[in-house]
C-alpha cells in the first residue's frame, strides 16, 4: 500500500480513480477488454503488464474445508470453518502451473476483504459473497452453517467469490486482495491500516444525505429501482423454488414406500411375486434418485443466490452514487457561511474550487460508474443463461432419469 | 337331475342351472314365481334345520346350482382364454350415459345399461334399460342370496370416503359410472352369475321396482332364516388350503390398503407439488419482465414449467380417475371373498355337527343318514364353487394389476416425457441468444 491513504483529503474521496496499482491504465479500455473475454482465467493477462504483483497468469482454487476450534478476541472457544486458497501461476510455454501460494483463511476473513473492497470502489460493483448462514433452505436441507453440505457449497462460492474479484480489470489489481491471497499473517493488520473504516463512516454519512438529493440522474434512478425488482424477484423464486424441492422431495420419497410394500406383497403372491419384488426395487431407485437431483439444483439456487446478493450490492451502490450527486450540489458549504466572516470569503473561493473539483471528480465518478455496470449487466446475462442452460439441463436429466426408471419398472410389471 | 355328480356338467352346465328352479318353485309354493327361481342354500340349510322332513327332497338343488361352476380349472381357463379374444362372447353389457334427475323427493344419478346377447334367455337381442345406484345395489344382494357358494363382484361404495366430494360432480358420477361398468363385466362374464334370474330381469325389465316389490315377502322370511343359521354351529378346523385363503385374503386387503394409502399421499404431495410449480412459473415471467436480453430465455423458462404443471395435473388426474377406484374395487372384493369363506365355514361346520350328531347315535342307525350326505354334498359343492371362483378371480386380479400397474408406469413415462420435451424445446433458445451475441 505504498499509495495507502495517509492525507486526509484523500480519505475523503468516496472513488479512488487511480486504480492502487495502475495509475494509467484506461478504465474504459479494461472493462472493454475484460468484458470481451470473461474467462476466470485470464484476469491477470491483459491487465497486469506493469504490475508487478501480476506477472503471470494465475490459477486460484479454495480447495479445501476444515473445521477448526480457537479463542476469538474474548478469549472464548470457538468453533469455525478455515478455506484453503491456493494460487498457482501458469507458464504460458508448457501450460503447467505451480502452486505459488497456499494459506487458510476463514469466512470473516474474505467479509474484511470485501468491506474494504466496497469501500474503496465505491463506482464498481463488488462481487457478493456466498451467504453466511443458508437461506432458503427446503426443511431436508440443513441450516446449520457447519454441515458439511453447506461448507461445501460456501467453500464453491467462496472460490468463485476469488475469482470474480481476479477477473474483474480494476479489483484484480488491488494490493489488498493479492496480500489477501499470498500474505497468511499480518494481513487484517494491513487492511486496517489503509483506514477503510474511516472511510466508511464518511460513507454512512453520504448515505444520509442521499435523501436531500434534488435531481438525481434518472439513468441511477432506474438502476436502483432494477436492483429492487430484481432484488426482490429472485428472492421470490428462490421462497418458492425451496418450496418446490420440498413438494418434489415428498413426491419421489413416497414413492419410496411402494418398494417397501411391493416387496411384502410379492411374498404371498406366486406369478406375480419376481415382477413385483424387482419393481419395488425400482420404486426404491426412484426414491433415492431425489436426493442427487436436488442437490444439483441447490447449486442452481446458489447461483441465483449469488445474484440476489448482486442485486443488493447494486442497491448499496446506487445510493452511494446519490450520495456523491448529493456533494456536487455543494452540501458542505452553507455550513461554512456560518464560520467567521473573515474565513468566509477564503472558504468560499475555496468552496467554489472544492465545488468545480468535484463536479469534474462526480462526472468521472459516474462515467466509470456506470462503465463498470455495463461490464456487470454484460456478465449477469451470461452468467445468468448459462445457470439457465444448467438449471434446463438438470430438468432433463431428472426427466430422463425419470423415463428410466418407469420404464424399468414397466418392465417388471408387465412380466406379471 | 340335480343331484348329478359336479364334474359332470362342465358343458351343460348353464342349461342345468336354468332347469333348476322350477322343480324348486313348484315344491315350495309359497314362492314367487319366476322371482326368486334358484333359492339360497342358506335358506335350504335353514330348512334343512328347522323342518327337515318338508325340504329334504330337494336338498340335491345346492349341487345343481352350483356345478358350473365346480368345473375343473380347465374350463375356467378356456373361458378366460375367451375373454381374451372375445369371439365366443354371447353376452355384452355396457353402463354408460349417466343423467341426472331432481325430483321433490330426491336427487339421483340413473345409468343407461346396453345389454346385447344371443342367449335363448334373452328374448330381443339388444335392450336398453336405466337404473341408478340402488337397483345395482338390489341385484347384488339378490346374487349374494341366490348365489351363496360364488363371489359376487363389489360395487363401487355408497358413500364417499372422502368427505366432502360432491355425489353429482362429473368426475364422481364418472368414476362410478366406470366401477359399475366394471362390476356388470366381471358378472357378465362369470359361468354361472352371468345366467342368473335376478341379473337377466336388472337387464331387461322395464319396471324393475315393480319386480322388486314380488320379492320382499320372501326376503323378510329370508333375514329370519339366515338369523337362525348364523346361531348354529361353529366350525372346528378350516380345512388348510380355506385357511390359507383366508390368511392370503387378510394380507391382500392389508398390502392394498397400504398401497391405497401411499397412493393417496403420492395425489396430495404431487397436488401440493403442482401448486408450488403454478406459483414458481410465473416468477420467471416476472422476472423477464425486467431484463431485456433475458426476457426471451426467462420466459421460455416460464413456458416450460406451465407445461410441466399441466402434464403433472394430467398425470394426479388420471391417477385418481384410474388407478385408485381399482384399487378400491380389490379391496371390496377381497371382503366379498371373506364373506364367502364364512359362508363355507357355515356350511362345513352344519355338515360335521350333523355327523357328530350321527356318531353318537351310530349304534341305533348303521347308515349315516340321507340328510346328513346331502349336507356333505352341499359342502363338497361349495368347496368346489369357491375353489373355482378363487381360481378365477386370481387370474382376472393378475391381468388386472398387471395392468393397472404398467398403467400406472406408463402415465409416470408420459409425464416424463412431456416435461422432457418442454425442457429440451428451451435449450436452443437459451443457447442460440448465448451464440448470437
Amino acid at each position: 500500500m505504498e499509495q495507502a491513504p495517509r492525507d486526509p483529503e484523500r480519505q475523503l474521496q468516496p472513488a479512488p480513480l487511480e486504480p492502487l496499482g495502475c495509475p494509467d491504465a484506461g478504465l474504459g479500455a479494461a472493462v472493454g477488454k475484460e468484458a470481451a473475454g470473461a474467462g476466470e482465467e485470464d484476469s491477470g493477462v491483459d491487465t497486469m503488464t506493469h504490475n508487478n504483483f501480476w506477472l503471470k497468469k494465475i490459477e486460484i482454487s479454495v480447495s479445501e474445508a476444515e473445521k477448526r476450534t480457537g479463542r476469538n478476541a474474548m478469549n472464548m472457544q470457538e468453533t469455525y470453518t478455515a478455506y484453503l486458497i491456493e494460487t498457482r501461476s501458469v507458464e504460458h510455454t508448457d501450460g503447467q502451473s505451480v502452486l505459488t501460494d497456499s494459506l487458510w483463511r476463514r469466512y470473516s476473513e474474505f467479509e474484511l476483504l470485501r468491506n474494504y473492497l466496497l469501500v474503496y470502489y465505491p463506482h464498481i460493483v463488488v462481487p457478493p459473497l456466498p451467504e453466511k448462514r443458508a437461506e432458503f433452505v427446503w426443511h431436508k436441507l440443513s441450516a446449520d452453517n457447519m454441515d458439511p453440505d453447506f461448507v461445501e457449497r460456501r467453500r464453491i462460492g467462496l472460490e468463485n467469490f476469488l475469482l470474480r474479484i481476479a477477473s474483474h480489470p480494476i479489483l484484480c489489481r488491488d494490493k489488498i486482495f493479492y496480500l489477501f491471497l499470498t500474505q497468511e499473517g499480518n494481513w487484517k493488520e494491513t487492511v486496517n491500516e489503509t483506514g477503510f473504516q474511516l472511510k466508511a463512516d464518511s460513507r454512512l454519512k453520504a448515505l444520509n444525505a442521499t435523501f436531500r438529493v434534488k435531481n438525481p440522474d434518472k439513468r441511477f434512478t432506474d438502476l436502483k429501482h432494477y436492483s429492487d425488482e430484481l432484488q426482490s424477484v429472485i428472492s421470490h423464486l428462490l421462497r418458492v423454488r425451496a418450496r418446490v424441492a420440498d413438494r418434489l422431495y415428498g413426491v419421489y420419497k413416497v414413492h419410496g414406500n411402494y418398494g417397501r410394500v411391493f416387496s411384502e406383497w410379492s411374498a404371498i403372491e406366486k406369478e406375480m411375486g419376481d415382477g413385483l419384488q424387482s419393481a419395488g426395487h425400482h420404486m426404491d431407485v426412484y426414491a433415492s434418485s431425489i436426493d442427487d437431483i436436488l442437490e444439483d439444483e441447490e447449486h442452481y439456487a446458489d447461483q441465483l443466490k449469488e445474484y440476489l446478493f448482486y442485486a443488493e450490492a447494486l442497491t448499496v451502490r446506487t445510493f452511494s452514487l446519490k450520495g456523491m450527486t448529493t456533494k456536487l450540489f455543494g452540501q458542505e458549504t452553507p455550513e461554512q457561511r456560518e464560520a467567521r466572516i473573515k474565513v468566509l470569503e477564503e472558504q468560499i473561493n475555496e468552496g467554489e474550487q472544492q465545488l468545480k473539483s468535484k463536479n469534474l471528480e462526480g462526472r468521472e465518478f459516474v462515467k466509470n460508474a456506470w462503465a463498470d455496470i455495463e461490464r456487470f449487466k454484460e456478465q449477469k446475462n451470461r452468467d445468468l443463461k448459462e445457470a439457465l442452460i444448467s438449471y434446463a439441463v438438470m430438468q432433463i436429466s431428472m426427466c430422463k432419469k425419470g423415463i428410466q426408471v418407469w420404464t424399468n419398472a414397466k418392465e417388471c410389471f408387465s412380466k406379471m | 337331475m340335480a343331484g348329478g355328480p359336479p364334474k359332470a356338467l362342465p358343458s351343460t352346465g348353464p342349461h342345468s342351472l336354468r332347469d333348476m328352479p322350477h322343480p324348486l318353485a313348484g315344491s315350495s309354493s309359497e314362492e314367487a314365481v319366476g322371482g326368486d327361481s334358484t333359492p339360497s342354500p342358506d335358506l335350504l340349510m335353514a330348512r334343512s334345520f328347522g323342518d327337515k322332513d318338508l325340504i329334504l327332497p330337494n336338498g340335491g338343488t345346492p349341487a345343481g346350482t352350483s356345478s358350473p361352476a365346480s368345473s375343473s380349472s380347465l374350463l375356467n381357463r378356456l373361458q378366460l382364454d375367451d375373454d381374451i379374444d372375445g369371439e365366443t362372447r354371447d353376452l355384452f353389457v355396457i353402463v354408460d350415459d349417466p343423467k341426472k334427475h331432481v325430483c321433490t323427493m330426491e336427487t339421483y344419478i340413473t345409468y343407461r345399461i346396453t345389454t346385447k346377447s344371443t342367449r335363448v334367455e334373452f328374448d330381443l337381442p339388444e335392450y336398453s334399460v336405466r337404473r341408478r345406484y340402488q337397483d345395482f345395489d338390489w341385484l347384488r344382494s339378490k346374487l349374494e342370496e341366490s348365489q351363496p357358494t360364488h363371489l359376487i363382484p363389489p360395487l363401487p361404495e355408497k358413500f364417499v370416503v372422502k368427505g366432502v366430494v360432491d355425489r353429482f360432480s362429473e368426475e364422481f358420477v364418472e368414476t362410478r359410472r366406470k366401477a359399475l361398468d366394471k362390476f356388470l363385466k366381471r358378472i357378465t362374464d362369470h359361468p354361472v352369475l352371468s345366467f342368473n334370474e335376478h341379473f337377466n330381469v336388472f337387464l331387461t325389465a322395464k319396471d324393475l321396482n315393480a319386480y322388486k316389490k314380488q320379492g320382499i315377502a320372501l326376503l323378510t322370511r329370508m333375514g329370519e332364516s339366515v338369523k337362525h343359521v348364523t346361531g348354529g354351529y361353529k366350525l372346528r378346523t378350516r380345512p388348510l388350503e380355506f385357511a390359507a385363503i383366508g390368511d392370503y385374503l387378510d394380507m391382500f386387503a392389508l398390502k392394498l390398503g397400504t398401497i391405497d394409502r401411499i397412493a393417496q399421499r403420492i395425489i396430495k404431495e404431487e397436488i401440493e407439488y403442482l401448486v408450488e410449480l403454478r406459483e414458481y412459473g410465473p416468477v420467471y415471467s416476472t422476472w423477464s419482465a425486467l431484463e431485456g436480453e433475458l426476457a426471451e430465455p426467462l420466459e421460455g423458462v416460464s413456458a416450460c414449467i406451465g407445461n410441466c404443471s399441466t402434464a403433472l395435473e394430467e398425470l394426479t388426474d388420471d391417477m385418481t380417475e384410474d388407478f385408485l377406484p381399482v384399487l378400491r374395487e380389490y379391496i371390496l372384493y377381497s371382503d366379498s371373498m371373506k364373506s364367502v369363506l364364512k359362508k363355507r365355514d357355515q356350511v362345513q361346520a352344519e355338515y360335521e355337527a350333523k355327523l357328530e350328531a350321527v356318531a353318537l347315535r351310530k349304534e341305533d342307525r348303521p347308515k349315516v343318514p340321507a340328510d346328513v350326505e346331502k349336507c356333505q354334498d352341499r359342502m363338497e359343492c361349495f368347496n368346489a364353487d369357491l375353489k373355482a371362483d378363487m381360481e378365477r378371480w386370481q387370474n382376472n386380479k393378475r391381468q388386472d394389476f398387471r395392468q393397472l400397474l404398467m398403467g400406472m408406469a406408463d402415465k409416470n413415462i408420459q409425464y416424463y416425457e412431456k416435461c422432457l420435451m418442454a425442457w429440451e424445446s428451451i435449450i436452443p433458445l437459451l443457447q442460440e441468444k448465448q451464440e448470437a451475441k
